[in-house]
């Protein structure tokens, strides 16, 4: 049991995060800037409707040290209700001024309850007071605890606002009793606002307004220690106005005075605060003697001030935006660039720590490796995210490709002295190793790319072997380089075939070191039924890059590994003993059972439509500036581990702004791509008479000049084995085509074949690799990735708009088609394009077929691999079926009788078709 | 004369009970079930509008009831997640909204109230339970118009204070305000509640709060931290407050241990039973979760657990068997001045 906690009454408030006042707090800069009474730009910004300008001025008070930020909407030419509804919803859609508390002011109750209703964070309340009766004022404040709200009591009564430090004390002492008694509020969740007024306004009974708060103030904390005091501090100095060096000196030297007297809080231009040491000690005295009333007879030290003020020039003040950082020492520079992915500087910086510290590794040991940890922690805490930090890694490569040639040199020289001593020695090992690698086969590796980035900034030694890596290369390099673990990656399901073949001849070769298994097409599942079986030294399946970095750290620690490895290993069986359950719980028909319940077409009342053309038709060049309108962004933001629909996610309270950042760099790279032709798209569709002679079987003839009997190609399709609800089909995609009455080779008249037709396709944007080279060169990560995601949508986007191309125009069985991006997306058209090794057709091996259609790989230049995946990866192909009742399905488990049948229909081998179809296999 | 629920906070760790969802589905109800005769011409379909049960088919759900009860609740959750006139829009069923509230407070009172009689000495309570709406207050579902809301803070208060209503009038002994994913709308349903006491002068029913992290950010939908998304909730002097649901009770533990050091109230956690699987089946069992529990219970975390998704009976009965042995989660001292650090 742990001992009892204690809860302090401080004063908490909330945006995204939380705001605790504790005693050692000190002082909370409320900023004032997103007041339309205070500041002349907002006002301007929010009359035009120009919120989005309006947010930056909020962003820059957080920026610039604000704890809360006041926003205030009084303004006679303004709705302001409608206008602090407007701005709050807003400002709710921005982390990075969420996060902070918000701090609703209005003269106007109705405009601080609209703002209430906007927030999900804990508000203050500026203000409430007795000055039309305590009446009012108990409705009012009860309204802002329904809402619970803290809420700031104005020093102001039915006989106006308290000026002197009595009248002061008193009202708050009454307002106090009032709310703790009656409304039921706690203490701390009361703060008093005992008015600041300006002094040195040449007006003799002025001269005390700043004496007579701070003094009320130490009393109200004596009486009163839970509240708050805060006041709006510019208005003390309101007659130097225009003078902002001389404001400035002033609000310090308040301020120094004021929290002394325990003053909590105060709104402030936060961005705007000197120091108080820091006023030149001139300067500093004027502004005290002014405040405190001291050597004032006659107005003396305002005149003084006043005179004083007119011989300093307001400096201009340079935008020095958040450049504070250069100030500090080379080590926190480097931290800082890394953290906040910044380039401008960091190959001064690096050279500068090169000079500092006694060997360039150790600026990579030391102030670099720090920076990265901290990066790390962030990413692991949620508080990063990725794009965030792939931007980390680019500073860091950066910073490492200054340091690289003196390691290099110096590695030399100590050869060369070894040499000459004779006393050869080799390079202690440095950080553990990882070896990645696509597996053969397969060309896709964006998610290898970020899991070697993410790796990487947690200081391991990333060896990438690329694309399409033989098992015995993966392996050799492995034992030669002594790597500490082994990740695969692959997209398409014939590599996971390939990672079962790596896993079982690790263990052939009796190596002992974990395997991480990754990849869309993966599962923890998959991992557990097949992989992990065969290798006993540790499987791991890895869902995501995040998650790399704690199974790296557990398998490499060797305190934590026994242990991850055992829980990982009763994790896996308990997953294949479940499969096993399930699998025999699942029902299956017999494959005749399950052609004969397939879907029941109405041919008789079909006509199908035949295309505009017969053969082939080629695209070369296509516009890429055409195709980018297609484009389906949310697979953009998958790739890079960010989920959610898009375009919602842009505006998610958690990883929005980061997915903003990377929507924007995207689309900047997208145009400079499409601008420079850096790409190309090429594409081709075909169609051709097709006739459906048994139940999963279709005959196409592929040379429509040729009606004799050649030129058939007869493509072979796989059914839904599993047992479906009463009335519901087992579909196949020969459902979709018509059966004719012959076959083509027996046709005496056209009228005898069902008059039906196929398509097919195939795109690929091609040109990348100079310009991955080039990123690569330059150590930049975050844009090789951003394009390589971006070819891959291209294509999709190709294969999207060619598509519609043929629904309205090749084939054109839909003309009159509408239809909007979003319903692309979300396929609401007639007609399907269904791909090879997909779900509706999971049998790879036909896309041998469908690229002999379309006139082979010279048509396009898409090359197949041996595992049939396409190169260049960004590459789409698939059939086209326009027949209205089509649909996109999954053909799910099949069982052994309809390999069987499948493989002798194929003309292959009954185990070379299990090892294609090995998983969908029941 | 019956304990208050205070007085047994105070003395063990209380159970609430496990997933109404879950239990629903086992009993394979189709639309003509959900329907019932009074329903038969509706115009939408309402399968899957397990509130409406409690109208059509309320010996289904008293029974569910009663099987917690019989696995140790000390605490049931009326069957009353999407029971507010904005959530039954999906089936045009708004103007129900007070009626669905009245019908399920009745059947958790009546299972709740059986038991209490046979056995006194562990008297049940029902909570009315009050979920998170399909439409969220801080967030906008227009992208390109990110100040949007498809509702109002009033048209939501407006909802909830009729369902308090619904659920006060049905006699519930305590408002459950869960699964909070935009600390917005439960502000506007503790708004709801003060409101709707105060202004019908009845005495306020406890209030237990139960919020919703999401991922491993350790924050809300609506992106708030654990600690803030309290801070917002505070005013409402709750009885609880607490987590449930996205997580697991692996996932849920940093969370909740983090709770159990701020909160000035009773806490809670029900989980669900782990994460989905790959087929978004829940297959943690009951005495894995259990003795996950077991061990918050060990630590001085909790005073009231029980489960979330895919949690059936026998995880209720795990659980209530693991932690009875132990002591639970005493309630902080609440400091009345500043003490010298």
């Amino acid at each position: 049991m742990s001992e009892v906690i204690h809860i302090n009454p401080y004063l908490r408030l909330a945006g995204l995060e939380p705001l605790i006042v504790r005693p050692e707090t000190n002082f909370v800069n409320v900023g004032e800037r997103t007041n339309v009474t205070g500041s002349k730009k907002f006002a301007r910004l929010i009359r035009e409707d120009k919120y989005e300008e309006a947010l930056s001025v909020a962003r820059q008070q957080v920026e610039s040290g604000a704890q809360v930020i006041d926003v205030n909407m009084d303004d006679a030419l303004l709705d302001g209700i409608k206008a602090m509804t407007t701005f709050l919803n807003l400002v709710q859609a921005e982390p990075d001024i969420a996060k902070i508390p918000i701090m609703i002011d209005s003269s106007k109750f109705e405009i601080i309850e609209a703002g209430l209703k906007c927030v999900q964070g804990k508000c203050i309340v500026n203000s409430i007071s007795m000055k039309e009766g305590e009446e009012k004022f108990i409705e009012q404040a009860f309204t802002c605890q329904r809402y619970g709200a803290s809420v700031i009591v104005m020093a102001f009564d039915e006989q106006g606002q308290a000026d002197t430090k009595e009248r002061k004390i008193d009202i708050c002492k009454r307002a106090y009793k009032i709310l703790t008694q009656q409304v039921g509020y706690d203490p701390q969740d009361i703060i008093f606002d005992p008015n600041i007024f300006a002094v040195a306004t040449g007006i003799e009974e002025h001269n005390n307004y700043a004496v007579d708060f701070i003094e009320a103030t130490k009393e109200i904390k004596k009486l009163m220690p839970l509240t708050k005091v805060s006041g709006g501090v510019s208005n003390v100095s309101f007659s130097f106005r225009g003078n902002d060096h001389v404001r400035e000196a002033i609000h310090s030297v308040f301020l120094y005075h004021a929290i002394k007297a325990g003053m909590d809080m105060g709104i402030v231009n936060a961005g705007q605060l000197v120091v108080y040491d820091e006023i030149e000690p001139g300067l500093r005295e004027m502004c005290e003697d002014v405040l405190l009333n001291r050597n004032n007879d006659n107005n003396e030290a305002t005149e003084r001030l006043i005179v004083h003020a007119e011989t300093v020039k307001a400096k201009g003040k340079v935008e020095v935006k958040d450049e504070k950082w250069r100030n500090d020492e080379v080590e926190k520079r480097l931290s800082h660039a890394l953290v906040n992915g910044i380039t401008d500087y960091i190959d001064a910086d690096t050279e500068e720590a090169r000079l500092k510290y006694p060997k360039p590794l150790d600026v990579i040991e030391g102030p670099l490796m720090d920076g990265m940890n901290i990066v790390g922690d962030l990413f692991g805490a949620g508080k990063m995210f990725l794009p965030q930090v792939v931007k980390s890694a680019r500073v860091m490569k950066k910073a490492v490709a200054v340091l690289t040639p003196y390691i290099e040199q110096e590695k030399e020289e100590r050869k060369q002295a070894h040499l000459s001593a004779g006393t050869t020695n080799e390079e202690a090992a440095g950080a553990a190793k990882i070896l990645l690698a696509t597996v053969k086969g397969d060309v896709h590796d964006i998610g290898k790319n970020i899991v070697g980035v993410v790796l990487g900034c947690n200081g391991y030694d990333i060896i990438d072997l690329g694309v399409m890596v033989a098992t015995d290369k993966i392996l050799d390099t492995a034992i030669k380089e002594k790597v500490d673990i082994i990740g695969l990656s692959g997209l398409i399901t014939p590599s996971l075939d390939e990672m079962v073949h790596v896993a079982h001849e690790m263990k052939r070769r009796g190596m002992t070191l974990p395997l991480l298994i990754g990849g869309a097409t993966t599962s923890r599942m998959h991992t557990a039924v097949k992989i992990a079986p065969q290798y006993n030294d540790g499987v791991v399946h890895v869902l995501d890059a995040s998650r790399s970095v704690t199974v790296a750290g557990s398998l490499l620690s060797k305190e934590q590994k026994p242990d991850f490895l055992i829980g990982i290993k009763k994790e896996y069986d308990k997953l294949k003993e479940d499969f096993g359950n399930k699998r025999s719980s699942k029902a299956y028909l017999r494959f005749e059972e399950a052609q004969k319940n397939g879907a029941v077409m109405n041919w008789d009342n079909y006509t199908p439509v035949t295309p505009t053309f017969t053969g082939t038709k080629i695209l070369e060049n296509y516009a890429l500036e055409e195709i980018a309108a297609y484009i389906d962004w949310q697979p953009f933001f998958i790739a890079w581990e960010m989920h959610g629909k898009f375009p919602q996610l842009l505006s998610d309270p958690v990883i929005g702004v980061e997915a903003t950042k990377l929507y924007n760099d995207a689309k900047k790279l997208l145009q400079q791509v499409i601008d420079e032709k850096w790409l190309s798209a090429k594409g081709v569709v075909g169609f051709w008479p097709a006739n459906k002679i048994a139940a999963d079987t279709i005959d196409v003839k592929a040379h429509s000049n040729s009606p004799e009997k050649r030129g058939l190609v007869r493509l072979e399709f796989l059914r839904q084995q599993i047992k479906k609800a009463e009335g519901q089909p087992n579909l196949s995609l020969a459902d979709f085509i018509k059966p004719g009455s012959k076959v083509f080779n027996d046709l005496s008249s056209p009228a005898e074949w069902g008059a039906d037709h196929i398509g097919a396709f195939s795109v690929t944007i091609s040109g990348i690799e100079q310009h991955i080279k080039n990123f690569e060169s330059n150590h930049d990560d975050y844009n090789k990735i951003i394009l390589q995601a971006l070819a891959d949508r291209l294509a999709e986007a190709f294969a999207e708009l060619l598509h519609k191309k043929t629904r309205q125009e090749y084939w054109g069985y839909v003309k009159d088609e509408q239809l909007s991006n979003e319903a692309l997306i979300k396929e609401e058209y007639q007609g399907i394009r269904p791909a090879p090794g997909y779900p509706a057709c999971p049998d790879h091996t036909e896309k041998y077929k469908l690229f002999q259609l379309l006139g082979g790989e010279k048509a396009t230049g898409i090359m197949l691999t041996e595992s049939l995946a396409m190169y260049p990866a960004a590459s789409v192909c698939g059939w086209y079926f326009a027949n209205p009742e089509s649909k996109y399905f999954g053909v799910g488990k099949i069982s052994e009788d309809q390999l069987n049948d499948y493989a002798k229909r194929k003309g292959m081998g009954l185990e070379d078709a299990r090892r294609w179809l090995r998983p969908i296999l029941e | 004369m019956k304990k208050t629920i205070q007085q047994c906070l105070s003395e063990r760790i209380l159970i609430i009970d496990g997933a109404m969802g879950t239990m629903i589905q086992q009993h394979k109800l189709d639309e003509k079930d959900y329907r019932g005769e009074r329903f038969k011409d509706w115009h939408t379909d309402v399968k899957g509008n397990n509130d409406l049960l409690s109208i059509t088919r309320p010996q289904v759900i008293v029974d569910i009831h009663k099987e917690y009860l019989e696995a140790g609740a000390d605490i049931i959750e009326t069957n009353t997640f999407s029971s507010t006139s904005i959530a039954q829009a999906d089936y045009d069923m708004q103007s129900l909204a007070y009626e669905l509230n009245v019908a399920s407070a009745k059947c958790a009172r009546k299972a709740a109230d059986e038991y209490t009689v046979k056995d006194p000495a562990k008297p049940r309570f029902v909570a009315g339970a009050i979920g998170p709406l399909n439409k969220t207050l801080s967030l906008s579902p227009d992208v390109n118009n990110p100040g949007y809301r498809a509702v109002t803070f009033d048209e939501v208060a407006a909802a909830y204070t009729e369902q308090i209503k619904g659920l006060v009038d049905g006699g519930v002994d305590i408002l459950l305000i869960e699964t909070i994913f935009d600390t917005l709308n439960a502000k506007a349903a503790i708004y709801a509640a003060k409101k709707y006491f105060r202004e019908a002068a009845l005495p306020e029913l406890p209030i237990m709060i139960s919020g919703t992290i999401t991922d491993a950010s350790g924050r809300t939908l609506s992106g708030q931290t654990l600690e803030a998304f309290y801070v917002s909730v505070m005013h409402a002097k709750p009885l609880s407050i607490g987590l449930n649901c996205a997580l697991g009770a692996t996932q849920m533990r940093p969370h909740i241990e983090e709770l159990s050091q701020i909160a000035g109230c009773y806490t809670s956690a029900y989980p669900n039973a782990g994460l989905p699987n790959a087929f978004g089946e829940y297959d943690e069992q009951p005495q894995e979760t259990a003795h996950i529990i077991e061990e918050w219970a060990k630590e001085g975390f909790v005073n009231i657990v029980g489960g979330c998704c895919g949690t059936t009976p026998d995880h209720i009965k795990h659980i209530a068997e693991q932690v009875k042995h132990f002591e639970p989660r005493q309630l902080p001292v609440i400091e009345l001045e500043l003490v010298e650090q």
